[in-house]
């Protein structure tokens, strides 16, 4: 199925050029923070992780997503979803290889990596992040390759394959829960030892999985001549719109326990995040455009798929604008604001705030094309095969 | 207090001396013969002890901690200074200049920052104006142990210190977001070229990997005591000694004296007191 990368328009030779050019930066900046070590990015000791790791959290969502189509349609036997199951799948595996490319950018001693197998840690929630996430990507792989290619040979897939399917749905909770449990069981951190991380983090990626594959769909339907179907459309934007109102609902009680209960701790990375914070005459707030921004954008996609919904209209333009801008608002949320934001203030009550460097954002940027460059060969793969079915 | 400290010593060794097995024996009472014969230094709880391996420990009970009295600082706040500088030589601590890439075993800071959760109202300039050390706690228990996903830094079971294994560490500073006194150094960039006076007796460290205070576990091997308390010897400043040794010196002061430990709310049990 491989061969189906080799043929195509020249806007996709174009869109794979300009992927792979960006992915060339982002592995001349990474050998140059090979050579000197992670003193080049704007990390510090009191901001200890950065973009890197806000990426990783913000993907492991991405890749959990995906069960929001493989759940109805293997569970509830929503047929609709039958031609996009396999974009959710894909889009996991694509998801996770930027997660692991993004943990290896992030660590100090890359060789040593293998530590973490050689000398196993039940007790680090590390270890066991890498048993799922490596778990989910080896679930998605099997099951997406064996079933497309039972799709192409147009018989019904094996048997056996639905065990691992059905595995798969636990380990897409999981992938997010055990990344939540990263930070949330860490004394110190107010921001982020809550015990509503999970959920809200399972809720934002119910809706940025989904928002990335209509994205996608939409992307398709006009280069790729494939049409993923209006019912299926409305369904999803039904599933985003449920997980951004709750996640919503969850990142406003976080705000009620700090601002009611008025706890220090529990104000500071919030009044960081959106108001800016004082400190010994000095206003750190250069979170602040992100988060509001973020918010009228979550509120405006909401608004968007409510009215959508409310006039019984439908238009695949509106909606894809709505789910680039839910997208985009759940980044700056889990994608920024949520990492650096924990490490605000310090644990001896100073603030250092985070700025990334070009060097940084250019590997940033380099493992976000590598993303997208595997997603698009997956997806071309997937549409060359539904392509091949119906001729 | 020398006395004191000799006693402490010798009950000290001997709870050590039960855990281990003969020959060591032989070995580690000549040691502590020598030590004891060039002027009352002392002979540790963890003569035994290698702050970077991390073979199978004897669990003897003896947990190392420190009581901070403040009030010798409050007096002479040079003398932190030179516990600082001791450290930093002893343990090819590299001073680089932006406080970004800082690496700090001990260090100043103010009551505000070493106590947050206490109260900052009213009060006294003695405490407003003093600048308190900061260190690793080398907690009873530890949340960087607990996160660290490869075991390269581990509770030392004989002596309670919490080392770290630079060979084995990734530098994925999952402990610098567990610990919450802010006590470990990332090594953003290679440090060597910042390390002022070189000392051949313990290891620089290279770019990637994360560092902190280790006791003086190295030290405590050959019988000597941690850097910072032999640089305040005579003032009493830091009094160091095996916390579950009812008979030991620093438990003495405990008992004595009223004194707090940081963010006890944080469950991790210091073995780091203060007298404020």
């Amino acid at each position: 199925m491989i061969e189906k990368t080799l043929k195509g328009k020249p806007a996709y030779w174009i869109w794979l050029a300009i992927l792979g050019s960006l992915i060339a930066i982002g592995w001349a900046c990474y050998f140059r923070q090979y050579a000197y070590g992670l003193g080049l990015t704007g990390m510090s000791r009191d901001v200890s992780w950065g973009l890197y790791i806000s990426q990783f959290t913000f993907l492991v969502g991405v890749a959990a997503g995906g069960l929001m189509l493989v759940l109805p349609y293997y569970i509830h036997n929503y047929k609709v979803f039958g031609r996009i199951t396999i974009l959710g799948e894909f889009l996991a595996i694509a998801a996770l290889v930027m997660c692991l490319m993004f943990i290896m950018a992030d660590l100090g001693q890359p060789l040593r990596g293998l530590n973490v197998l050689f000398y196993p840690t039940p007790h680090s929630m590390l270890f066991w992040d890498m048993c799922v996430l490596w778990g989910y990507l080896l679930l998605n792989l099997l099951c997406g390759w064996v079933i497309l290619t039972a799709e192409r040979k147009q018989v019904p897939p094996p048997k056996w394959i639905y065990f691992f399917v059905y595995l798969s749905l636990p380990f897409a909770v999981s992938i997010h829960t055990v990344t939540a449990m990263l930070y949330c069981g860490l004394p110190g951190r107010h921001f982020w030892l809550s015990a509503i991380i999970a959920p809200r983090f399972l809720a934002s990626a119910f809706a940025a999985g989904p928002s990335l594959i209509l994205i996608a769909c939409a992307v398709m339907k006009k280069f790729a001549n494939f049409d993923v179907g209006e019912e299926a459309v409305k369904k999803l934007t039904t599933i985003i719109m449920y997980a951004v109102i709750i996640n919503t609902f969850f990142f406003l009680l976080e705000f009620f326990v700090g601002y009611y209960s008025e706890v220090p701790g529990h104000m500071h990375a919030l009044e960081y995040l959106f108001f800016g914070l004082e400190h010994h005459g000095e206003v750190y707030n250069n979170l602040v455009p992100f988060m509001w921004t973020a918010t009228l954008f979550n509120f405006a996609g909401l608004g968007i798929l409510a009215y959508m919904k409310i006039s019984k209209m439908f238009d695949f333009r509106l909606v894809t604008v709505a789910a680039v801008l839910i997208f985009l608002a759940l980044w700056a949320d889990k994608g920024l604001g949520f990492v650096f934001a924990g490490f605000v203030p310090n644990p001896l009550e100073e603030v250092t705030e985070y700025v990334p460097t070009l060097n940084e954002l250019g590997i940033t940027i380099g493992v976000w094309a590598t993303g997208f460059f595997l997603l698009t060969l997956l997806y071309k793969i997937a549409l060359g095969v539904e392509h091949e079915v119906e001729e | 207090m020398d006395n004191k400290r000799r006693k402490f010593l010798k009950m000290a060794g001997a709870t050590v001396l039960a855990g281990i097995s003969a020959p060591a024996l032989v070995k580690l009472s000549s040691t502590s013969a020598v030590a004891s014969g060039e002027g009352g230094q002392a002979a540790p709880a963890a003569s035994h002890g290698n702050a970077g391996g991390h073979g199978e420990e004897q669990p003897s009970g003896v947990r190392l901690g420190m009581v901070i009295d403040m009030r010798q600082f409050y007096q002479d706040q040079g003398l932190l200074d030179e516990a600082i500088a001791a450290c930093v030589k002893a343990h090819n601590v590299p001073q680089i200049p932006d406080p970004k890439s800082e690496i700090k075993w001990i260090w100043k800071t103010g009551f505000g920052n070493l106590f947050p959760e206490h109260s900052q109202k009213l009060r006294s300039e003695k405490i407003k104006n003093s600048q308190f050390p900061a260190l690793c706690n080398h907690c009873d228990n530890p949340s960087c142990v607990k996160a660290c996903p490869t075991k390269a830094t581990f509770v030392v079971e004989k002596n309670g210190i919490v080392a770290m294994d630079f060979h084995r560490c990734i530098g994925c500073r999952f402990c610098m977001a567990a610990c919450p006194y802010g006590a470990r150094s990332f090594n953003w960039q290679d440090p060597r070229p910042f390390i002022k006076e070189y000392n051949a007796d313990f290891p620089t460290r290279m770019r990637g990997v994360v560092e902190k205070c280790n006791f003086c576990g190295e030290r405590l091997a050959l019988g000597l005591e941690p850097a910072c308390v032999e640089a305040c010897k005579g003032t009493g400043a830091i009094v160091f000694g095996d916390l579950n040794d009812s008979h030991s010196e620093i438990r003495k002061v405990l008992d004595q004296e009223f004194t707090i430990q940081r963010k006890p709310s944080a469950g991790t049990m210091p073995s780091v007191f203060y007298i404020v």
